[in-house]
């Protein structure tokens, strides 16, 4: 019995060891990160570690000491003392200057991270029930972020890539070497914006706006997720920064303001043209599987009690004004956001569009960015 | 309302319970009992149910997150169940257990009759089943269960929650209810039922260690009630407690709430500290070392609690000067607790030990609360906090205070009890298995995840990146591990109930001290009609 016992145990800690052995380095610990920050988190990190393990060590060699030498087996009598004023001091007043060790270099530490004054660009970054939005308060640029790990992956019925569930459509974008202030806020519910390398984590907040900010040195790729529990797609939520070279960033950030303008441009374009329905309906069923799918699931099911289903509703079957407002404005006080300003009215259209004439919602409704146009027009 | 004051006006100097010397048969006597016996033995089998349930949801979330990928469940259900799984360990399981344990244990530890109010003791547990069968009745609702986390952050749980919230808010003031009434009934049995001599520096640590948590319940089960009403409130009557649209905020709620969580994460380990103090010094045979200085440090930690919440809150986007308190506070804490575990490891020091099985789970308390308590330091250092938290580092923090914590020095009390409470010694053997069984699976389980969590794993996530995945999928085998190792418990407890065993005599510890060992086993209906000499 005993033998047996001890065998598995061996086993199980041999396994144990031997998997935890294999594993990259990166897959243990903290990531040394790539900002100066980061690296004194990551210092501050280990101190603390390596001394939690110091206390552990010796609390536990007493212990054991004792657990074998001290066992009634070995004949030993019971000493009987219950007090001893000096030892309860001492190790009372030795941990209490262990912390302060520790709190001294946490301090200055933290101070640091919390100051973001004098930063050289702002970012605003704003979370919604499942995506990033990425407002650049400097210059003319503002996009979504959205998962890019297709739903294939996830189900298993295409094999699994390298940056499952950390890839994104549309990157943030940032200088090397300048001082980055994020200002960080929710459309919804709370989330969490995390990038480990810059040892950044902060709470978006609906209706209050928290700051941190962040240096990067070398360019690179660095991969975080959304940390709040925001619903049911949290774990779908990640976050991928760029870090370019001042020079290349702002080539970057200036093709992006042009490529806006140009889509403002091909917007106004649109308005005037039509586009034929299967046209339409290809781009609105992108638009559903990118943005919508996520509540009113891909088949426009919803979830019930949850996110109400599209296919054989009311709204997609007979209200088409009603359709077209709750996509541009959103319902108050529902995870139903506004997409006004996230889709473009042609893609608004195609969606309607879509909506109205997939899964047996046999309208045969057809929406132009032109109607789009004069909906918000009379709205205002 | 007449017998009520007649009969319990001056409890601790009479002696007239006879009316219910007589015992009745049947499902009345569990439904109609006043019996603190009866009632903790309700309170046991209770927790235990819950226990084995919260842990089949546990299972089935480390099912999902077995591999990558989504494979068993949808994110939403998986949702539901770390909610479920998280409000039905802490308010199903573990709390249900300590009010067990008081309920048998304090009056035949302070030489009284019986709880000081008895009736409400009734009520204390029979409201608690109907609280939780309103619960899981939200699986059935459109929409499902509560799928917020049992830390129900608005506006998660109000805007954006199912209609599932409002019977949420409703189980959870009738658990408060619940809780608030076995706390009054533990003081007041405590201030006024001790048997004379038992002066408060006399009372065993389990007693203490309750007396202290009985005042926290007290002071925070009601600030839960308000934040759970104010949750309700936003939800269905148009205030905006939590909603910035209507000048509230939602890190309102997080204050609030954690101002409750905090103190019970505390209720849910200082009855524990109570139980390891009764148990180490029994098989050490030697007495505890510092009992004051015991009894001075549950208070401090109990005081301390009320000024940490925050640290649960560092990435909310407080004021440097906010955080650093709550940081400084936190760090503060770590000092009783060291002195408690010091004075554990004392007691066994120089002492004549034998490793029978409440022994065994008292030791692994004292290591694994340990791994608990240091990572907690870890946890506290807010700069490197912004990187744990919400992280499976987290998990693993909490669960080593809570598995190997609260619910090992549960299991320690059980065997260290169960020859009083059923007569019967436990079978030795498999109470040995479940130990090394629990203690291995409890450590693939838990430990690993401090790895995935420092790797920049989230919590409360349905699926991960591919470098998890090896880690995942052992904590997952370590998790069907130690949920099947409990069925081993069951297997011994219900051998105790059936009277399988050896007779216990009354005092089957060589080193055990206390009023419960005096008489015999198992405890006859009433013990101490006539208050002991102490
Ligand atoms: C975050 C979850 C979410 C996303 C993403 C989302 N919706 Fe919704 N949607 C909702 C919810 C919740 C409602 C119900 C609002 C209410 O009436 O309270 C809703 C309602 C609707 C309705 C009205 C349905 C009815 O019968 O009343 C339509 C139409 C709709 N959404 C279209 C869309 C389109 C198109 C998209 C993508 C561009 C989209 N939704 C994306 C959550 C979502
Ligand atoms: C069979 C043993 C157990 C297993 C396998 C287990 C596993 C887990 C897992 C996987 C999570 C979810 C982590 C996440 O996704 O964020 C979790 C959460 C949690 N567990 Fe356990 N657990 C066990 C026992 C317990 C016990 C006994 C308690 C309480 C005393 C407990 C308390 C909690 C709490 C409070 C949460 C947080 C829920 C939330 O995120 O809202 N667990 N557990
Ligand atoms: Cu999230
Ligand atoms: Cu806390």
């Amino acid at each position: 019995m005993k033998v047996r016992l001890t065998s598995l145990l061996v086993g199980a800690i041999a396994l144990f060891t031997a998997t935890i052995a294999s594993a990259q380095p990166s897959q243990l610990n903290l990531t040394r990160g790539a900002t100066d920050i980061s690296r004194q988190v990551y210092d501050l990190h280990m101190l603390v570690f390596y001394i939690c393990v110091a206390i552990g060590v010796v609390v536990f060699s007493v212990m054991f000491i004792s657990i074998v030498l001290h066992r009634k087996s070995r004949g030993v009598k019971p000493a009987k003392f219950h007090d001893n004023v000096k030892v309860e001091i001492a190790w009372t007043v030795i941990p209490f200057l262990i912390l302060i060790g520790m709190a001294v270099p946490a301090t200055i530490t933290l101070i640091k991270m919390d100051d973001t004054s004098e930063s050289d660009l702002s970012v605003l970054i704003t979370g919604s029930q499942w995506r990033w939005h990425y407002s650049y308060l400097d210059y003319d640029v503002e996009y979504l972020s959205n998962l890019a790990t297709p739903r294939e992956q996830i189900y298993g019925r295409l094999p699994r890539t390298e940056n499952y569930l950390l890839e994104v459509d549309r990157p943030l974008v940032i200088p090397t070497g300048k001082k980055v202030r994020f200002l960080i806020t929710s459309d919804d519910v709370i989330h969490s914006w995390w990038v480990p390398e810059f040892a950044v984590k902060k709470d978006a907040n609906p209706g209050y706006i928290n700051e941190a900010w962040t240096r990067v040195d070398e360019p690179g790729i660095f991969r975080g997720q959304c940390a709040e529990l925001c619903g049911r797609d949290h774990g779908f939520m990640p976050i991928v920064v760029i870090a370019k070279e001042p020079a290349d960033f702002e080539e970057w950030i200036r093709g992006e303001e042009q490529r806006l303008a140009d889509r403002r441009a091909e917007e106004e374009r649109l308005l005037s043209m039509e586009m034929d329905k299967d046209e339409l309906m290809r781009i609105g069923q992108q638009v559903h599987l990118s943005q919508c799918a996520a509540c009113h699931q891909p088949n426009g099911q919803g979830i019930p009690g949850v996110f109400p289903a599209v296919a054989g509703s009311d709204v997609a079957l007979n209200d088409r004004a009603r359709h077209i407002e709750v996509i541009v404005n959103g319902v108050a006080g529902s995870a139903m956001q506004s997409f006004r300003n996230n889709l473009s009215m042609s893609e608004i259209a195609a969606v309607v569009t879509y909506q109205r004439n997939a899964w047996g919602n046999d309208t045969g409704d057809v929406v132009q960015a032109a109607d789009i146009h004069n909906h918000i027009q009379g709205n205002q | 309302m007449s017998t009520i004051t007649d009969t319990h006006s001056a409890p601790a100097a009479h002696d007239d319970h006879d009316h219910h010397d007589h015992k009745p048969t049947g499902i009345k006597r569990w439904l109609f009992t006043t019996n603190h016996k009866d009632i903790g033995t309700m309170y046991l089998w209770f927790s235990f149910a819950m226990f084995l349930l919260g842990g089949s949801m546990a299972l089935m979330i480390r099912a999902e997150l077995f591999q990558p990928g989504m494979q068993i469940i949808d994110p939403h259900f998986f949702n539901q169940m770390t909610t479920m799984h998280g409000v039905i360990m802490v308010f199903g399981a573990v709390m249900p257990a300590f009010v067990g344990l008081a309920n048998w244990m304090i009056p035949m530890m302070i030489g009284a009759p019986d709880m000081a109010l008895p009736r409400m003791n009734n009520w204390s547990f029979w409201i608690l089943p109907f609280a939780f069968l309103i619960l899981l009745s939200t699986f059935f609702m459109p929409g499902g269960a509560p799928a917020f986390g049992w830390t129900f952050y608005a506006p998660l749980s109000t805007t954006y929650s199912t209609d599932s919230t409002a019977l949420f808010v409703f189980a959870m003031h009738i658990m408060g209810m619940s809780s608030i009434m076995g706390a009054i009934n533990v003081i007041v049995t405590i201030m006024n039922m001790r048997a004379p001599g038992m002066n408060y520096m006399k009372m065993p640590l389990f007693v203490w260690t309750w007396f202290i948590t009985a005042f926290l319940l007290i002071a925070v089960m009601p600030v839960l009630a308000g934040v759970v009403t104010m949750v309700l409130t936003d939800k269905y009557f148009g205030t905006s407690f939590f909603d910035a649209a209507g000048g509230g905020d939602p890190v309102l709620f997080q204050h609030l709430f954690w101002f409750f969580g905090h103190p019970e994460v505390y209720i849910m380990i200082l009855p524990s500290f109570g139980i390891v103090s009764a148990i180490i010094p029994a098989f050490a045979r030697k007495p505890l070392f510092g009992y004051a200085s015991m009894v001075y440090a549950t208070s401090a930690i109990a005081g301390l609690s009320f000024l940490v919440w925050a640290h649960h809150m560092f990435t909310t986007g407080m004021p440097t000067f906010a955080s650093l308190f709550f940081m400084y506070m936190t760090m503060l804490i770590a000092v009783p607790t060291g002195v408690k575990i010091f004075n554990w490891v004392t007691t066994m020091w120089r002492g004549a030990m034998t490793f029978e099985t409440p022994m065994l789970f008292s030791i692994a308390f004292v290591v694994l609360f340990t791994i608990g308590g240091l990572s907690g330091v870890m946890l506290a250092i807010t700069p490197v906090d912004y990187q744990y938290h919400d992280t499976y580092f987290v998990v693993a923090h909490f669960h080593y205070v809570l598995v190997s914590g609260a619910v090992f020095s549960i299991l320690a009390a059980a065997y260290y009890w169960l020859p009083k409470w059923s007569g019967v010694m436990y079978d030795d053997f498999l109470s040995k298995m479940h130990f090394w069984c629990s203690l291995i699976s409890v450590n693939i389980l838990f430990f690993p995840m401090h790895f995935v969590g420092l790797a920049g794993m989230p919590r409360r996530i349905p699926d991960y990146a591919l470098q998890f995945a090896d880690i995942n999928a052992i904590v997952s085998v370590g998790g069907f591990l130690f949920g099947f190792s409990q069925l081993i418990f069951l297997a011994v407890v219900v051998k105790c109930a059936l009277k399988k065993g050896e007779p216990a005599p009354a005092k089957p510890w060589e080193g055990a001290e206390g009023l419960e060992w005096t008489v015999p086993s198992p405890a006859p209906y009433h013990t101490f009609d006539v208050p002991p000499k102490v």
